[in-house]
């Protein structure tokens, strides 16, 4: 089986995560669609490596979870923040700054 | 057998004492008693931003640097001299900004940040501890992680190595960015606008990065630039491209990618958007000169038209919108908008041989609009009224008569900002400029000399208002500065004049040190 299909999934999945970051409203669910980028690329840089045969991009792939898992700490810890004052997680009511 | 990598220490020195403080930080937040944190945060601080500053001057005039500066850490940093000049301005601007940090005497609330962030805004504990004298002390390790991001992110010879910079100084940048002890509500929201956006463009980067190795099997600038000057650079490259420049673009706040940086500069603490204006933008572009030049230097022409399109939206939108602005701090975020495109003009005056002025002058640039917006912020902190500092513009009317010192420095770094010759501003636009007209870009200059002309207003604006206007009856007052925000206020205006009346010294230190290697 050819390695377009991964990279063209990997595509659609990057896709799909961007379009979400733009429509979804729920800073949660906008921080999933991130994630989901993130690991699409997780799945461009593991077949690259297998479609050039080298390990570089496996290894990339480890560091890309490892900065993931820290942005998800930052991430969580302001949006939490941010719910126990406003009660609500909705991107669209943090509105005070604007224009 | 896995081989060690070669390590220059005395290469590697600053990163180490900047990332040795903020360890340090952390520790002394564990084991310290709170009642002495503050002052020992402060010190730690200032000795890793200092010292990172003096051992990169250290190192830049011990070291031969005759073949433009060496490659270490197993190829994955390349301390050149263009690496250590930016280097150098990072720290320099950051031990400044560690000083407004460490202000402690303007506000009657004690301090810039807040007491306990954990506290619901709002909450009766929350108001209890509103003018408690306790700070989240921990903004100085996270302060201090960012500045070592940064310091990596302007010498990484390596996309893997960019991409964990971007992100080591992004996260603390978030986190900081939300911390205002007043306006709590604003804080958090620029935080959390700052965040996802962020985060967003750092997984464009890295679905840059992903293509770019897809395409070239390597990650490393130097090796890209080689296996893209052999093929001319296919599909995969070009995208790859675009996406990186898109992550960079983002971080340097440049229009098109520039939507959160009115609110992030508005809602954070003023010496955070000091810090965050001055440094984010030394890095970001730092990355931005290595990527382009090191990395994709024969694929000159996919990106130049590019740079050049968003360089004349960003100077444009940054001048036009900021017309509009009636806050200071929205204002300045403008400005800084407009001076991205400014930058990005200097950027393309590159030669295609690798000549030409544009790296000298677009790091002259950065350290002279470091400085000068570094300065512009600290005077931000002094004008206040009953609830924190006065922004709005209308709150300036009659400083002059108010304070005549305060509205002096104010208009020297908005003459700066403008871009007046006999300042610092001048002199680094004037270099921008004349290196893009070398390269044949000048309908490009000629939009950025317009659009100098219609910034100039609003920042004129200020000072027409502060000198001319009657004083409101109840206007701000202008706080006595303690001693850190004294020094600062004196060395970024000293700074300013300097590098306006005599800059010769300093840009022919940036001529000598426009050398990448990679």
């Amino acid at each position: 089986m050819t390695l377009t299909y991964y990279l063209v999934l990997a595509a659609i999945l990057f896709t799909i995560g961007a379009v979400g970051v733009l429509v979804r409203r729920n800073a949660i669910v906008v921080f999933m669609c991130i994630e989901l980028m993130l690991n699409s690329v997780n799945l461009t840089l593991v077949t690259f490596a297998r479609a050039t045969g080298t390990v570089d991009g496996q290894i990339m792939a480890f560091f890309v979870m490892v900065v993931a898992a820290a942005e998800v700490v930052v991430g969580l810890a302001i949006i939490m923040s941010i719910y126990r004052t406003r009660r609500s997680a909705s991107v669209d009511d943090a509105n005070l700054l604007k224009y | 057998m896995i081989e060690a990598p070669d390590l220059s220490l005395a290469a590697l020195a600053p990163l180490l004492f900047v990332f040795g403080a903020a360890c340090i930080g952390v520790l002394v937040e564990a084991f310290a008693p709170r009642d002495v944190r503050h002052p020992v945060q402060v010190a730690v601080a200032l000795v890793g931003t200092g010292g990172g500053f003096a051992s990169t001057l250290v190192y830049a005039a011990t070291q031969d640097l005759s073949a433009g500066g060496e490659i270490t850490a197993g190829g994955a940093l390349a301390v050149d001299k263009a690496g250590l000049f930016l280097q150098a301005t990072v720290a320099g601007l950051a031990t400044l900004a560690m000083l407004l940090f460490a202000e402690r005497g303007l506000d009657p609330a004690r301090s810039a940040f807040v007491a306990a962030a954990a506290v619901p805004a709002g909450s009766p504990r929350d108001r209890e501890l509103a003018t408690a004298t306790r700070v989240q002390t921990e903004v100085y390790p996270l302060a201090l992680f960012a500045v070592g991001g940064m310091m990596v992110f302007v010498t990484a010879n390596d996309l893997l190595i960019m991409f964990v910079a971007l992100e080591v100084l992004s996260l603390p940048l978030y986190l900081i960015s939300g911390l205002a002890r007043r306006r709590r509500l604003l804080s958090q929201e620029a935080a959390v606008k700052y965040f996802l956006l962020g985060a967003f463009a750092s997984a464009f980067f890295l679905y840059g990065l992903a293509l770019v190795y897809g395409a070239t099997g390597t990650i490393r600038l130097g090796e890209i630039r080689q296996a893209v000057g052999e093929d001319g650079g296919d599909v995969l490259v070009v995208l790859g491209l675009a996406l990186l420049v898109v992550g960079l673009l983002f971080k340097a706040s440049v229009a098109p990618f520039h939507s959160w940086t009115p609110d992030v500069y508005q809602g954070a603490p003023t010496p955070v958007t000091a810090f965050m204006a001055a440094c984010t933008k030394v890095a970001a572009f730092g990355a931005i000169l290595r990527l382009l030049y090191v990395a994709f230097g024969t694929e000159e022409w996919t990106w130049r038209p590019l740079i050049y399109g968003v360089a004349i939206v960003s100077m444009v939108l940054g001048a036009v919108l900021g017309l509009t602005q009636t806050d200071l701090k929205r204002m300045l975020a403008y400005s800084s908008i407009a001076h991205a495109g400014f930058l990005l003009t200097g950027v393309l005056g590159l030669g295609a041989d690798g000549a030409g002025s544009g790296l000298a002058a677009t790091m002259f640039y950065l350290l002279t609009y470091g400085l000068t917006t570094l300065g512009a912020f600290a005077v931000l902190t002094l004008v206040r009224d009953g609830d924190g500092e006065a922004g709005h513009l209308s709150q300036w009317a009659g400083l002059a008569s108010r304070s005549p010192l305060t509205a002096a420095v104010m208009g020297l770094f908005l003459l700066a900002l403008a871009g007046i010759p006999l300042t610092a501003g001048f002199t680094g636009k004037f270099a921008v400029f004349r290196a893009a007209i070398e390269e044949g870009a000048w309908p490009l200059v000629l939009v950025a000399v317009l659009a100098s002309a219609v910034a100039a207003f609003f920042y004129l604006r200020v000072i027409v208002l502060m000198y001319f206007s009657p004083p409101a009856a109840d206007g701000p007052t202008v706080g006595v500065p303690g001693i850190p925000t004294t020094v600062v206020l004196a060395v970024t205006a000293s700074a300013t004049l300097a590098l306006g009346i005599l800059p010769g010294a300093v840009l022919d230190l940036a001529e000598r040190a426009a050398i990448f290697v990679g």
